[in-house]
């Protein structure tokens, strides 16, 4: 168990939800891979249809909803936007994610860090999406986020945790949950965030791509679980000589 | 002229006759982003092994950044007024022609029945006529479409920047241009008279939307009107100047292919299946987070083959005459083009079911500031 946004989870992995290729997932990854917390994006959050139903009736009661304020341009809309999701959902956890381009899909830390101000205020759970950048999250971490979600690599990109030297000292310094966010591609790369000590991971593209997303989201939640327990234990270091192996010590220490 | 069409004009005679290896070809789609060199080096690939392989890196790169979802959304006609004499559209306003125009009730009803349809997203379409589709007009059509639909685009004659932010202002989000062809001489050729003969002014139009406020903004040519390749190259090159200069919007391109629309019109330009889908695996592969929209001009297998690779917004149930949806209407006669695919939104929704893709009806609701 750990708490985050003053709720107890049992599991660490978050998933994205607007490109799975069918809602029905949902509701088996929360059965089937434990999964708790489910990110929406509120611009998605569309009326019932004839062909379609509307994402959040397939998200079983007991699920967290995390709204996500992806398609805002600044700190306005998203705040906005954060207000219509709250509003729909009736779930206060708030995903702000403000993008300064749609090549690269890279947060927006000046926008991001004015709607995390507001929306703290406003009594939103605040998880920011960021670069895996120390002051921003310190920064963050004043104003009373929930937690930071720093990127692990650029957004869709699988590439993992490209960015590990930049966020072990966010891991280390930051007392708030650290979620890695973004271009964890394979079940291994979320072992090694967990590993690291992050404290959740939030997947998207990776699960829902893949050719059986529930499996995936199994796999996942399997290499969230290892991952933890062997941070927990303690990993052992690589030392690069053997302890103690040289018949001086005796000599030495004596 | 645009700058990005001086540059597609250069890298067009340089690499005219440049047909890459097929060890080059890997080579470019080992890369993340393409440079512009690789960008018509592909364009001018036709060994079929080669396109194959771009095939699979297109589908990768789709799935990557839009995920297993399919947009679907439908035109309505409101007026086919015309001002323009462009040698190719049934809707020229030189064409013997029944003129109509819905009534702001006739427009309600259509909305409400496409809404019964399923569709829930979309674009106001009318021809170019200031008078008789006045940007009053538009706008209180797009009112009545934002109180229906969750998503409201526009396809009209290009309008000032005061215009569109009125429109963006109402809650309209997206904007449909095709430039026709980005060949300044063949354009004023095809266009020989009325206010699209203005090359430069139709081509700013998409800025001037998203300058405005607009979410999103979709652009091509019309295929076969000039030399399709050349046009490719340029509507390409336009979606990445419009993404560079409106790095937070959404660019989407598309590539109708001329129909017959009850001219004697005869494109000089034929472009083949294999062409058509080599074009918009590159567009693809140069713009990854690019959306591809595919109308129902195409048939439905090839429809059907493409919607699991690249394409991201597809046409579901389309009518193109002026009411079409609530009242019987014959398509064939009264139509600007001629419609292939002619499923209905269900029969197309269940294709993508199969194809293991999730139909999605909105992308912004409501331009998610005016919900
Ligand atoms: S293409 Fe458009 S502008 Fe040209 S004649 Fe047809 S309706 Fe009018």
């Amino acid at each position: 168990m750990f708490e985050i946004g003053g709720k107890l989870l049992k599991s660490r992995l978050f998933v994205g939800t607007g490109k799975l290729p069918d809602y029905s997932l949902i509701e088996k990854m929360y059965y089937e891979a434990g999964v708790e917390v489910f990110a929406v994006a509120v611009r998605r959050i569309g009326p019932n249809t004839k062909h379609t139903r509307n994402v959040l009736e397939y998200i079983p009661n007991d699920a967290i909803i995390m709204v996500n304020t992806s398609g805002a341009q600044d700190h306005k809309e998203a705040v906005k936007i954060a207000m219509i999701g709250r509003e729909l959902t009736n779930s206060n956890w708030v995903k702000v994610e403000i993008e300064k381009d749609t090549k690269y899909l890279f947060p927006d830390s000046i926008e991001t860090l004015k709607a995390c101000e507001i929306l703290v205020k406003e009594g939103f759970k605040v998880f920011p999406y960021i670069y895996p950048d120390l002051n921003l999250a310190k920064e963050l971490e004043q104003i009373g986020v929930e937690a930071v979600m720093p990127l692990g690599s650029p957004i869709g990109t699988n590439k993992g945790i490209g960015c590990e030297v930049l966020l072990k000292p966010i891991i280390n310094e930051i007392k708030i949950p650290v979620i890695i966010d973004a271009g964890i591609g394979r079940p291994s790369h979320a072992a090694k965030a967990m590993e690291m000590g992050a404290d959740a991971v939030l997947i998207n593209t990776a699960i829902a791509t893949s050719s059986d997303p529930l499996k995936m989201a199994v796999a996942f939640a399997k290499a969230v679980e290892a991952g933890r327990v062997a941070f927990e234990v303690g990993i052992l270091k690589e030392y690069e000589y053997a302890q103690a192996s040289s018949p001086l010590e005796d000599f030495i220490s004596g | 002229m645009a700058s990005f069409l001086e540059e597609a004009e250069e890298l067009f005679k340089e690499y005219k006759e440049y047909i890459p290896t097929h060890k080059e070809v890997c080579d470019i789609l080992d890369k993340e982003f393409l440079s512009k060199e690789d960008l018509i080096k592909l364009l001018n690939v036709s060994n079929k092994e080669d396109i194959l392989l771009m095939v699979k890196k297109a589908q990768k790169l789709t799935r990557e950044n839009f995920g297993k979802v399919i947009l679907l959304y439908a035109p309505l006609y409101i007026a086919n007024y015309c001002q323009n004499g462009c040698v190719y559209c049934g809707f020229s306003c030189k064409k013997e022609y029944r003129r109509e125009k819905l009534s702001f009730e006739g427009i309600e009803n259509e909305l409400r029945k496409m809404k019964e349809e399923g569709i829930d997203s979309v674009i106001i379409l009318t021809g170019e006529d200031r008078i008789n589709s006045s940007v009053e007009y538009i706008e209180k059509a797009c009112e009545i479409a934002v109180n229906i639909m969750s998503e409201v685009s526009i396809e009209v004659y290009p309008l000032y920047e005061e215009e569109y932010r009125r429109l963006s202002n109402v809650g309209v989000i997206g904007i449909t241009l095709y430039q026709e062809t980005y060949q300044k001489e063949d354009y004023e050729k095809l266009h020989p008279f009325g206010p699209k003969k203005d090359f430069e002014f139709r081509l700013n139009a998409p800025e001037r939307a998203l300058k405005s406020g607009f979410h999103e903004a979709c652009i091509g040519p019309l295929l076969g009107l000039s030399h399709p390749k050349k046009d490719v190259l340029c509507a390409i090159l336009h979606a990445e100047y419009l993404l560079e200069k409106f790095p937070k919007t959404e660019i989407s391109i598309s590539f109708p292919r001329f129909r017959s629309a009850g001219t004697d019109f005869m494109p000089l330009y034929t472009v083949s299946d294999k062409e058509f889908i080599k074009f918009l695996i590159i567009a693809r592969l140069y713009l990854p987070r690019v959306g591809i929209v595919l109308s129902t001009r195409e048939n439905s297998s090839l429809r059907d083959a493409l919607i699991d690779v690249c394409v991201t917004k597809i046409s579901a149930g389309s009518k193109t005459t002026v009411g079409g949806y609530a009242e019987e209407k014959d398509e064939d006669s009264e139509a600007q083009f001629e419609v292939e695919d002619r499923r209905s939104v269900s029969e197309v929704v269940d294709v993508i079911i199969k194809k293991g893709l999730r139909p999605e009806f909105t992308n912004w609701v409501k331009g998610v500031k005016n919900i």
